[in-house]
């Protein structure tokens, strides 16, 4: 590709754009023109038959070619002026939403189901506060959770999922066979995840890189493949229904046959929605957990060692530190808390199947970590609010049937637009959105520790 | 001749040790012996093994063969080559630095010192449970370690800078940090890997400075492997010369300085010479560092 | 000892087709130290394109020949795949090189994502079965009435994958590129300091191991006979156990880690469960990783401290 004139590295360069506009628009139809323009489909008499959509493909082909054009012209040579730019460092205080971003968040999501019910009443709030709230809840918490083997540890884990399973596997199983309360089975799954990332974590200490995270992934399938054909234990692909309810303590229940069903004792009208927001603060409660138990191990020593594992395990061993066990404690303590999202995923669903706990889940939690940035647990809520509230978000969009045809499903679109997502947030920020590492302990003054210096583990 | 003073009372005992890699022989029945209190200096050029004994002192490599044993100042012996690494540090007290430097460098400089610490703190912390509630055991000793990090950093003069990432220090701060770092284990003896190397000839006399200092204060044997001889000629009390992993001499420093074949060894040149082209390499790899 | 054979020729076959994925996977990791994890997809769009172009050459434009409309698709579906494995390290891994390690796998996963979803949205969810192409067989032989044999399909799969080998080796033993791509997995810095270009180096690594992937593409379409969007992320690990258990980085070590494979998951049908036939890919794989990490014809990795 012709570079631009040095005199003026700045100034766009007309010439150059268009003949790399023309050459991706070459590329883009040699892509995209069998695979959107051909579409293979069946005939009446089942025969595979090849369809052709040109119009389509003229229209990517425009839209690549154009962007490619807009891009080299205009938006990189500003972005080379930026970076040419000396550095201004700001001064001035950060703004009020920024200092306050823990709190202003604890907030609102403590009221969010009272804003969404008296906006929207009870009926229309379960949507919102289901497919939204507790939806993004749980990958909070699993992103949370992974947050301290992939983020802190420095360990790639691409098959947390398996703990996300046996959480609800553990739950299904043992409350529908034995008839135990959420509120028993909610710490032993817990304890069953931590002691499935013992032996999961175990084989795998010595491995490092890309090597641990294929393993940890083969076990994630294998531990699915089992759940498909254990069928004696766990009825195979058909899953597990009718997984009883949570209540509250045996105090209140949800099921409205129950003498103390929640409408009942408080004279309210019958409603799925009071389940809804009841598990929307339970997932919340647990979320907050995680959240709690993970600043305070971060302050630590085991915390410490676990970052310190991150940045150089050869020097954590020549300080005396048991990198075994301080691996193995990782594993254990992220997999309990993905066992305890599991038992709740069960509980809120009452029915769960091996389809729930594909690598694509893995791949979807190790995202939320890394696009949010290693280790921070504030970049780690908004990734996993910009991409499952984002990809939730796409389901509304309704009004995208009007432009596209009614036969336009959005919802084909998500993890389209997902994987896409996570690329393009790869290739602008690497380290994610929050770039950099809070301190554990200070002697005059808390100050930031740039992204670049961080190291990002062995393993 | 009456037995040097190391052999009497040797902090460390390394016997016949061996270490084969495939068929390179990197360290060859090397035996010899660290006095306690002493500075004891390792030298030999390039690739004579130097950090192959390091790493087997320290559990890094497992030797091939021979016995590594380490003797407390209260009697007891560790033996060293049946230890896990990181138990080398915990229990037998070695700690070490590296020719490389290896500090976690994405954690402020107090931090890396607070992780040093790890062993008594997680005691401290009953395992970690008691701390997650908060007992109030722990935030005493968590105040104690913040105080001895503090101890060591006005001794390598890095104040100052506590709460700044260590990967940002200037080369000479960070190769102090090392040190630092190395000392919060409390060890009985501390093993540093050409801890002179890329210091400016300032630097370097301040770090003989500080190795002094923490022998006389803390009673820390030191063993230290190292290029620059006036650092060697000037604080060690013993040295041992290697090469191709074989012992070649071994005494006060002015004794090995007038052992023809150390003199060989080097190239046949003087030790001032010797020093000078390291000292201008130095430099060289300083500014390429840059 | 019948059913030995037969599992023994079927092995090799499916051998064949992993151990050409198994070579992209291990280009790549040999030249950057990637797992290229998007890999698995892009055979599964490349046997989507053969598929197309398949269908349009027998349909729209009467190729009566089957044997010439395969050779077409398979050098279509060669160029198109290579294309695009080009422009994938384009966008999505040549902008994060040299920077955090994990950037580029979270990006490779990405990519796969998309790939699989972009197949799904344009092509549809379903399975796309095509008319056997190749039928005939040749019986070997026959005993109590249970028949050995090695069909068409088989046989062109085995000479074609022998044929590809052959030129490729030639291609990296004996071409400048070839040393170019040797000198890049030594030393990125210094081969650039020699003057190899290195961007163009990976770039072609990158459409070389597509090509490839499209070959197996193709004939993964003939033998089966039926593509789906969801079909590249199974063959996309177990060609990558096989790459790792030949030794990640040597070519040699794909071909014959992808044979061992091919050979281990039909005997494993053959003999014990087809159930588990996945767990048991999946389990070498940990097994393989765990405790030979440098895999047959590897080179074990030294840590210096
Ligand atoms: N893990 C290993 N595997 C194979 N060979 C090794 C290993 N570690 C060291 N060696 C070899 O052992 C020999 C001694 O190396 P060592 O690092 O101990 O030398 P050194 O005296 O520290 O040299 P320098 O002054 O350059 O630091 C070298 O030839 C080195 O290549
Ligand atoms: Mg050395």
């Amino acid at each position: 590709m012709s570079t631009s004139a040095p005199a003026r590295p700045f100034e766009p360069d007309f010439a150059a754009a268009a003949k790399d506009a023309v050459l991706s628009g070459v590329i883009a139809l040699g892509i995209f023109g069998p695979l959107v323009g051909l579409r293979t489909t069946q005939n009446m008499s089942n025969q595979l038959i090849v369809e052709s959509h040109w119009g389509l493909v003229a229209i990517i082909v425009g839209i690549v070619a154009v962007g490619r054009f807009v891009l080299r012209a205009f938006v990189f040579p500003r972005m080379a002026m930026w970076k040419a730019q000396p550095k201004v460092e700001s001064t001035a205080e950060p703004s009020f939403l920024r200092r306050n971003i823990k709190t202003i968040g604890l907030v609102f999501l403590l009221f969010y189901p009272v804003i969404i019910v008296s906006m929207l009443g009870y009926q229309q709030s379960i949507k919102w506060v289901d497919n939204f709230g507790i939806q993004i809840l749980i990958y909070v918490m699993l992103g949370w959770g992974l947050n301290i083997v992939v983020g802190l540890a420095g360990l790639l884990d691409l098959g947390y999922v398996a703990f996300y399973a046996v959480g609800a596997y553990s739950y299904a199983l043992l409350a529908t066979h034995f008839g135990l309360s959420f509120w028993i089975l909610l710490p032993l799954a817990g304890i069953l995840a931590a002691m499935w990332g013992i032996i999961l974590g175990f084989p795998v200490l010595r491995l490092r890189g890309d090597y641990l995270a294929i393993v940890t992934l083969a076990f994630g399938e294998i531990i699915r493949l089992v759940l498909i054909n254990w069928r004696e234990l766990t009825n195979g692909s058909a899953g597990i229904s009718s997984i009883p309810k949570v209540d509250l303590f045996g105090w209140i229940t949800f099921n409205v046959a129950d003498p103390n069903y929640v409408g009942k004792v408080f004279g309210l009208a019958n409603s799925s929605a009071y389940y809804k927001i009841f598990l929307y603060y339970l997932i919340l409660a647990l979320a907050l957990l995680t959240a709690f138990v993970t600043i305070r191990l971060r302050r630590m020593p085991i915390g410490r060692a676990w970052e310190a594992l991150r940045e150089d395990e050869v020097a954590c061993r020549s300080l005396g530190i048991n990198t075994t066990n301080t691996k193995l404690t990782a594993f254990a303590i992220g997999a309990m808390f993905g066992g305890f999202a599991g038992s709740f995923f069960a509980a809120r669903q009452g029915f769960v199947s091996p389809e729930s706990f594909v690598f694509l889940e893995s791949a979807v939690i190790v995202a939320i970590v890394v696009l949010g940035g290693m280790g921070s647990m504030i970049g780690v809520a908004i990734a996993a609010v910009a991409m499952i509230g984002g990809t939730e978000i796409l389901r509304e969009l309704s009004f995208l049937k009007v432009v596209f045809g009614s036969d336009f499903n959005p919802d084909l679109f998500r993890m389209l637009i997902f994987g896409l997502a996570m690329v393009t947030i790869m290739v602008w920020k690497p380290r994610g959105f929050v770039g950099q590492r809070e301190p554990t302990a200070f002697l005059t003054e808390r100050k930031a520790v740039s992204g670049s210096l961080v190291q990002e583990g062995h393993g | 001749m009456p037995a040097p003073s190391w052999e009497k009372d040797p902090v460390l005992s390394v016997e016949h040790v061996t270490m084969r890699f495939g068929g390179l022989v990197a360290v060859n029945d090397l035996s010899f012996a660290a006095g306690r209190g002493d500075i004891t200096a390792l030298i030999g050029p390039n690739g004579a093994g130097k950090t192959t004994v390091f790493n087997c002192i320290t559990g890094f490599y497992k030797p091939t063969q021979g016995m590594l044993r380490l003797q407390h100042g209260d009697g007891s012996t560790h033996l060293l080559e049946r230890m896990a690494d990181f138990k080398i540090s915990a229990t037998a007290k070695v700690a070490r630095t590296f020719q490389n430097i290896r500090l976690f460098s994405g954690m402020t400089v107090l931090e890396n010192l607070l992780v040093a610490q790890h062993n008594p703190l997680m005691i401290a912390s009953g395992m970690t449970v008691l701390g997650l509630i908060g007992f109030p055991a722990y935030k005493k000793a968590e105040k104690r370690s913040i105080e001895k990090a503090k101890y060591w950093l006005d001794k390598i003069n890095l104040t100052d800078r506590a709460d700044d990432p260590a990967g940002d220090l200037p080369y000479g701060a960070q190769r102090r940090l090392e040190i630092a770092r190395a000392m919060c284990t409390s060890p009985e003896l501390l093993c540093l890997d050409e801890p002179a190397a890329g210091l400016n000839p300032r630097e370097s006399g301040e770090l003989n400075q500080l190795l002094l200092d923490i022998r006389k204060t803390e009673g820390t044997s030191l063993l230290l492997i190292e290029h620059d001889m006036s650092v060697v000629m000037e604080i060690s009390d013993h040295v041992v010369v290697l090469e191709y992993g074989i012992k070649i001499s071994d005494g006060t420093p002015a004794e090995v300085k007038a052992d023809p074949r150390v003199i060989a060894a080097y190239l046949g040149v003087d030790d001032d010479e010797v020093a000078e082209v390291e000292e201008a390499l130095d430099v060289v790899v300083e500014e390429a560092r840059q | 000892m019948e059913l030995f054979l037969q599992q023994f020729i079927n092995g090799v076959t499916l051998g064949s087709i992993y151990g050409l994925i198994a070579i992209g996977y291990t280009m790549v990791f040999g030249i950057i130290g990637m797992v290229n994890f998007s890999h698995g997809d892009v055979f599964m769009v490349s046997s989507f394109i053969a598929l197309i172009f398949f269908l349009v050459l027998t349909t729209w434009l009467g190729v009566a020949s089957v044997a010439l409309a395969l050779l077409i698709v398979m050098v279509i579906s060669m160029v198109l795949t290579g294309l695009m494995s080009w422009t994938i390290e384009r966008v999505a891994y040549r902008p994060l090189r040299g920077s955090f390690r994990l950037a580029p796998l979270i990006s490779a996963i990405g990519m796969s994502i998309v790939l699989s979803n972009f197949i799904q949205v344009a092509q549809g969810p379903r399975n796309k079965p095509v008319p056997p192409m190749v039928t005939e067989s040749i019986a070997l032989w026959e005993r109590n009435g249970f028949t050995v044999s090695v069909s068409y399909k088989q046989l062109i799969i085995i000479a074609v994958t022998a044929v590809l080998l052959a030129c490729f080796w030639f291609l990296v033993q004996k071409t400048s590129l070839g040393r170019a791509q040797r000198a890049c997995e030594q030393d990125r810095k210094m081969a650039a300091l020699l003057g190899i270009n290195v961007d163009r180096t990976i770039s072609l690594t990158f459409v070389m191991g597509a090509a490839l992937a499209a070959v197996a593409g193709t004939l993964f379409l003939m033998y089966y006979g039926v593509v789906n969007f969801s079909d590249g992320f199974v063959p996309g690990v177990k060609a990558f156990t096989a790459a790792v258990l030949g030794g990640i980085g040597s070519l040699p070590g794909a071909v014959l880690g992808g044979l061992l494979i091919g050979l281990i998951e039909t005997f494993w049908s053959g003999y014990f469960s087809i159930d588990y036939k996945d767990v048991a890919a999946f389990s070498i794989l940990a097994i393989v990783l765990i405790f030979m990490p440098q895999g047959i014809l590897g080179r074990p990795e030294v840590e210096k401290v």
